[in-house]
């Protein structure tokens, strides 16, 4: 009996009859060397990478289905400079058609439900699909129940989180366009951890630089509900203080207890803040389909995880990548962590598929490239290498750090990342 | 799980050995870190130095250049002091084996 799902017993018959046609399909009935079906859930950072790796790394011997709910994928990396009118949404769009030549089936559907003991998932349209591993990689959700304001739809239509890129960049580039000069645009950030820890602060230089470019006389009010910034803190504090004087105020412990959507006002502890245009980044979990299939979570938000494959701790056969995780110490949630997690489970898929042992010694890196304007960048780097001690990758100490400044160089940089990034993953 | 245990001995086996022969793929994985910003085997898109079938010798001095110093850089003296001398070593050999042209496979 499955304790994950809701499934109904009608529908499993069916769903059994769905497998063994899959299974026929890709000639996987007894997984081999080498062989199996992976179904990969989610064509974001870590999905669509670890379903090419996956691929790739066991010259097709493994067969790969990635089920994305969207027609193509919108990265939320260089989304914050269509905000400010620098990029257009599509030059953050991509189409899946490059995961072809991988022998990659790409299936646009939504994953309802998850049957661990089966080893299949249930598909919106209808249909199920069984896998020998599944590779969850949803991102996140919000957890909006914690703010009744904005617990509806409607609500949610004008107070806008753009914190998943697509239709929300572009309405809340509208808002800004349509905002009359010498208004405010006010920008709340839940406590750490959050989809990656600089981003608010990227996206606050660069609502201030269109501003101050295009409305000189708005301003940017940034509500932190964190003691101070969370990423690259020397950095942006400089950049606040003296290319954003005047146009920036920054507000740590200002976190958000309610919204009035109605009136585009934050609720705070103490006070009450109206602004123009009101941008609520919420507290954010583990997506759905990971967070409502039965796996272990930490903290009732993310998924636990073992270091040397991205396998759930508690359910067999179930990996997950990217922010939906619970993260090994000072790791970010962002685009390139979620790529390098892709790749450690890919290589232990590949070898566990072939009945070898995972490598003993993963190791993950990250960079994150931050715009403070059109032309000026900021990065943070870390490495993180596994610890058989702890069992979890570390932070290797010495390595990693900062930019000394923002500079041009990283801003060719930042935009050939995502060049170079998106083709890895996609192309 | 059953399909796992005849190969019970040679894992057994692999397992009592160095880290490194414990996993053929180890070189492959230490260079698909480098994948994000590089390209897929190091064959870059573009604005990001080509790694692909450089030679060896000239990878490995450009690491530990960064690593040391004395290579000036943006970024990567802060990265490449994240791996060891045989990490980096099994970096540069894998890249200096790949083709920089053709297909992805
Ligand atoms: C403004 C902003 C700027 C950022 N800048 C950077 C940056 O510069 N560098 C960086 O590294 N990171 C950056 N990030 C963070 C980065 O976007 C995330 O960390 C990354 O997207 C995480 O990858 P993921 O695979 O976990 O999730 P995602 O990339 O969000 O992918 C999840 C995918 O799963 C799909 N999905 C979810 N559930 C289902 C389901 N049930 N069925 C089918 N499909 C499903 C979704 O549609 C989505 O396409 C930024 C984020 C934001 C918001």
């Amino acid at each position: 009996m499955s304790q994950h799902t809701d499934f109904g017993r009608r529908g499993f018959i069916q769903g059994a009859l769905g497998v063994s046609a899959m299974a026929a399909l890709y000639g996987c009935a007894g997984a081999g060397k080498g062989k199996g079906h992976v179904v990969v859930v989610g064509g974001g950072f870590g999905g669509a990478t670890v379903a090419k790796y996956i691929s790739m790394w066991s010259n097709g011997g493994i067969k790969v289905t990635l089920v994305e709910r969207n027609a193509a994928f919108v990265s939320c990396p260089i989304s914050n400079l269509v905000l400010a009118g620098e990029k257009q949404l599509s030059d953050i769009t991509i189409g899946y058609e490059g995961l072809a030549k991988y022998g990659i089936k790409v299936v646009q559907d939504e994953v309802v439900a998850v049957d661990a003991d089966k080893r299949v998932v249930r598909l919106a349209k209808g249909g199920d699909l069984a896998y020998d591993r599944l590779v969850l990689s949803p991102g996140v959700d919000f957890m909006y129940d914690t703010l009744p304001g904005l617990n509806s739809a409607a609500a949610q239509q004008d107070i806008l989180h753009a914190w998943k890129a697509g239709p929300q960049t572009v309405a809340l580039r509208r808002q800004l366009e349509a905002m009359p000069d010498g208004g405010v645009y006010a920008l709340t950030i839940p406590k750490a951890p959050y989809r990656c820890p600089p981003g608010p602060y990227e996206r606050a230089c660069m609502v201030a630089h269109y501003f101050k470019t295009k409305k000189p006389k708005s301003k940017v009010l940034v509500l932190d509900a964190n003691d101070e910034i969370v990423s690259k803190k020397g950095l942006f504090t400089k950049v606040f203080n003296e290319q954003y004087k005047g146009i920036i105020e920054y507000r740590p412990q200002s976190e958000l207890r309610d919204v009035d959507a109605k009136n585009r006002t934050a609720i705070l502890e103490f006070d009450k803040v109206k602004a123009d245009v009101l941008n609520v980044v919420p507290a954010q979990r583990a997506g759905d389909i990971a967070a409502k299939s039965g796996l272990k979570l930490v903290n009732g938000r993310w998924v636990e995880i073992d270091w040397l494959t991205m396998g759930s701790t508690s359910t067999p056969n179930i990996h997950v990548l990217g922010d939906a995780i619970f993260p090994a110490p000072t790791m970010p949630k962002s685009g390139h962590m979620a790529n390098q997690h892709a790749k450690l489970a890919a290589a232990a898929i590949v070898n566990l598929q072939a009945g070898l042992p995972p490598s003993d010694a993963p190791l993950v890196m990250n960079t994150c490239y931050s715009f403070v304007d059109a032309k000026n960048v900021i990065h943070v780097a870390s490495v993180h290498a596994y610890d058989p001690a702890t069992k979890l990758v570390q932070p290797v100490k010495g390595a990693g750090g900062v930019s000394a400044a923002p500079n041009e160089l990283e801003g060719q940089f930042g935009l050939a990342w995502a060049k170079n990034i998106w083709a890895d993953m996609l192309t | 799980m059953r399909r796992i245990a005849p190969l019970a001995g040679v894992l057994a086996l692999l397992l009592s050995a160095a880290a490194q022969a414990a996993d053929p793929h180890l070189a492959r994985n230490l260079a698909a870190t480098c994948a994000n910003c590089h390209g897929t085997d190091g064959r870059s898109a573009g604005g990001m130095a080509v790694l692909a079938g450089e030679p060896k010798d000239k990878l490995l001095a450009s690491l530990t250049a960064f690593r040391s110093g004395d290579k000036p850089a943006t970024i990567m003296h802060q990265i490449s002091k994240g791996y060891t001398d045989e990490q980096l070593d099994l970096i540069a050999g894998y890249f200096a084996a790949i083709k920089p042209a053709g297909g992805a496979k």
